[in-house]
């Protein structure tokens, strides 16, 4: 008999006023009691229409079973089938607007909390390690290459793998995980979790070279003469934009990338490290997207006493997961909605000592659909800050398109790629931020599992 | 990991060291630099390579002991391991075509400089080396700087070597006695840098800087290393090292690099703490 409780079974978390001074996960997870009761609240349905809104086709409502059975071993083998990074995706991917918004019982109260659920079913698995050895495919003597070890180099990895392929793995800075690793803050996604999930991988006989930098070390054309039969780039989007105001040069103005790099990656968090900071006493963090509200909730963490989020346009508009705003709000974060800056303001040391905002109203929509801020006259105010931190999006990085011939970009920079992840150099292909500018985990993952499946369909042909 | 193959000291605190870095060695030039951390918890540093041997797939460093992590670095000894080591990153210097040319360096600078004078040397072009020391016991590289140069200058500010100038006095009679320089690169403390392009500026001589800013990533993802040169934000990792000295904001770039200031002293200090303890276990 299904669980008709109109609501979620609520995750228990870290009090919000003990959470925002410490870097430990902020949401601890259901048990085995309260995941068999939340995965009886799925129905079953015969069309499963959450399938449908997740981007690498997790066969939901099979795990879901499993679990309800109390077969959680079986319920993560079940995810694992489709997803190479279940502990990740069941944490930052955004439920309400993939999977959990197709759910029939959302139409009627609360969804079936799918994200928590497959978290608990790979925390589980993590937690409770089998004997079996990983079971590793008969290799099929051809030799693949991916270029950045981010969510998207990761899956297309991990299914290239399976396929009995030598996959090599390069990666620009000293530790696999892309963005899991130096973007997404501990308190979200703990790094052990990413480590393991990248263990995995390596035990299934995927090859990693850290500190290599395409473009640089090598180029694409080095690897083809190297042996790689095909190439995916999933290189992100990492360069950050600036705003383009006056005075961003003062110390004290970071890119988000930079602050939560030497937070995250760096682990400026603990006193011991190396890696410095500025510890900041007032903040303001430009920007809506998930990567504002964790600079935000990061500088709180490193011990501001006011954070803000700046933000041009209104609260509905936020491109944030609802979870992590809700989070940034129950831990204090100030946010000030339709305002923009003008100009960072600094002291006679060089110093960020303000900035110059303006408030904004929403006008007509614009080419994205999204209602154009527009500034009103006279509303000028000055946010007393002493550190500012840019969100405002990042582009990709222009290392590999400037040294790779015959790779089309768009005018974003963006490589061009069709929707199985060719691009217009044979052989190459590409997928995740690279090709659709910043998004999201998910999206980089279902994008890297296509190529895998384009690539494989490629070298076969080819060697047909 | 990436093994240390050589050390040698050059003077009291400055360290070159040769590191078995195969993949950096096949494509390094000169002007290129790597980022390094010593141990699994450290921070990453740049430094410019010095030297490259393509076929023993080695890398040559210099640097000064003149932090935490320097100083952590200099207690290596060879056969010991550094955790990373990447590059090559930012863009080679652009030497082609240069036939006349000063390179001016100071201080560790000069380990700097070194490279683009050899290879410059070598392409045939005539070197103007001036070097300048702020004492004649830290003068490093003499003879590998005589042998890529076709006429060197050594400078001291306290004139313990006998020659008692700056690097921009050497530059300007040189200039004045009728040399004509294609380019002039200069390489060394921001403030040196800064004065080498005032001192060419009004004889409108072409002036290439090698900018040392404060790096996290060094491949273009953070931005931490920002400059304005001519107006515009360039990111030192990426776009540079090297920059046109005229266009350089060099008081913005010396003040962003003085940010982490009380922080780097309180990581000395530590470090200092750490050795005594360890010299107190020794005994």
């Amino acid at each position: 008999m299904a669980n008709m409780s109109p609501v979620k079974n609520p995750i228990p978390e870290q009090d919000p006023n003990v959470r925002n001074k410490n870097f430990l996960e902020v949401s601890l997870g259901y048990d085995e009691t309260t995941a068999v009761d939340e995965a009886q609240r799925c129905l079953n349905c015969k069309n499963r229409p959450c399938v449908s809104g997740c981007p690498v086709n997790v066969q939901i409502p099979d795990f879901i079973s499993l679990i309800a059975e109390g077969k959680f071993l079986e319920a993560n083998a079940k995810i694992k089938e489709t997803s190479s990074l279940p502990a990740v995706c069941g944490r930052v991917c955004p439920q309400e607007s993939q999977c959990e918004s197709k759910c029939v019982r959302g139409i009627k109260g609360e969804p079936v909390a799918i994200g928590r659920l497959e978290r608990f079913a790979a925390d589980y698995a993590m937690a409770h390690p089998t004997d079996d050895a990983v079971e590793v495919p008969a290799p099929n003597g051809h030799k693949v290459a991916v270029v950045g070890a981010g969510p998207a180099g990761l899956t297309c990895a991990g299914d290239l793998a399976a396929k009995g392929y030598d996959v090599t793995v390069f990666e620009v800075l000293h530790t696999a995980g892309g963005v899991l690793m130096y973007g997404i803050p501990e308190f979200r996604l703990p790094k052990a979790i990413v480590q393991k999930e990248i263990d995995t991988l390596k035990a299934k006989g995927v090859k990693f070279v850290l500190n290599f930098v395409v473009g640089r070390t090598e180029t694409i054309d080095d690897l083809f003469a190297d042996g790689f039969e095909a190439i995916f780039v999933g290189s992100g989007a990492g360069l950050p934009n600036f705003m383009r105001v006056p005075g961003e040069g003062y110390n004290g103005v970071y890119s988000a990338n930079e602050y939560l790099t030497r937070v995250n990656l760096m682990k400026a968090y603990k006193e011991e490290s190396p890696t410095p900071i500025y510890h900041a006493k007032k903040v303001a963090v430009f920007g809506g997207g998930n990567v504002a509200m964790d600079a935000a909730r990061c500088a709180k963490r490193m011990g501001a006493e006011d954070v803000y989020i700046v933000y041009r346009r209104s609260e509905a508009e936020l491109p944030a997961r609802a979870e992590e705003v809700h989070h940034a709000k129950e831990e204090g974060i100030i946010f000030k909605l339709l305002a923009a800056p003008l100009e960072v303001l600094g002291d006679d040391d060089f110093h960020v000592k303000g900035v110059r905002c303006q408030n904004m109203e929403l006008g007509e929509p614009d080419a994205s659909g999204r209602r154009r801020p527009v500034p009103i006259e006279g509303s000028e105010f000055i946010l007393d800050v002493d550190a500012v931190i840019v969100a405002i999006g990042t582009s990709p990085n222009p290392l590999i398109r400037t040294t790779t011939p015959g790779l089309d970009t768009n005018r974003k920079g963006c490589i061009v790629a069709d929707e199985v992840g060719a691009t217009s150099k044979e052989g190459v292909f590409a997928g995740g931020d690279t090709v659709t500018g910043a998004a999201t985990v998910i999206l980089a993952m279902g994008a890297g599992k296509k190529a895998a499946a384009a690539m494989d369909e490629y070298i076969q042909n080819k060697n047909k | 990991m990436y093994q240390i193959l050589k050390k040698r000291r050059l003077s009291e605190n400055v360290v070159l060291m040769e590191i078995d870095a195969p993949y950096v060695a096949k494509k390094a030039e000169p002007g290129q630099f790597i980022i390094l951390r010593v141990d699994e918890e450290g921070e990453r540093i740049p430094l410019t390579i010095a030297e490259y041997d393509r076929e023993k797939g080695s890398i040559t460093i210099i640097f000064q002991e003149i932090g935490a992590t320097t100083m952590q670095l200099g207690l290596l000894e060879e056969g010991d391991c550094l955790h990373d080591f990447a590059g090559p990153l930012g863009r080679a210097s652009e030497l082609e075509g240069l036939k006349h040319v000063a390179v001016v360096g100071g201080g560790l600078g000069c380990a700097i400089a070194y490279p683009q004078a050899k290879k410059l040397h070598e392409m045939g072009a005539e070197v103007d080396l001036i070097a300048g020391f702020r004492n004649k016991d830290i003068i490093i590289l003499e003879d590998e700087m005589r042998a890529a140069s076709t006429n060197l200058y050594i400078c001291t500010d306290d004139g313990s070597n006998g020659n008692k100038a700056l690097v921009t006095d050497i530059l300007k009679q040189q200039i004045e006695s009728g040399k004509k320089y294609d380019a002039v690169i200069a390489i060394g403390p921001m403030i040196m840098m800064k004065f080498v392009s005032l001192t060419t500026k009004p004889y409108g001589i072409k002036t290439i800087v090698s900018m040392n800013s404060i790096m996290v990533d060094g491949t273009g993802m953070c931005g931490g290393c920002r400059l304005t040169v001519d107006g515009e934000t360039k990111f030192a990792c990426v776009d540079g090292p090297d920059f046109d000295g005229h266009l350089v904001d060099f008081d913005e770039a010396m003040r962003r690099s003085r940010i982490y200031k009380p922080q780097e002293q309180s990581a000395i200090e530590a470090h200092r703490e750490h050795c005594n303890l360890l010299k107190m276990e020794v005994k």
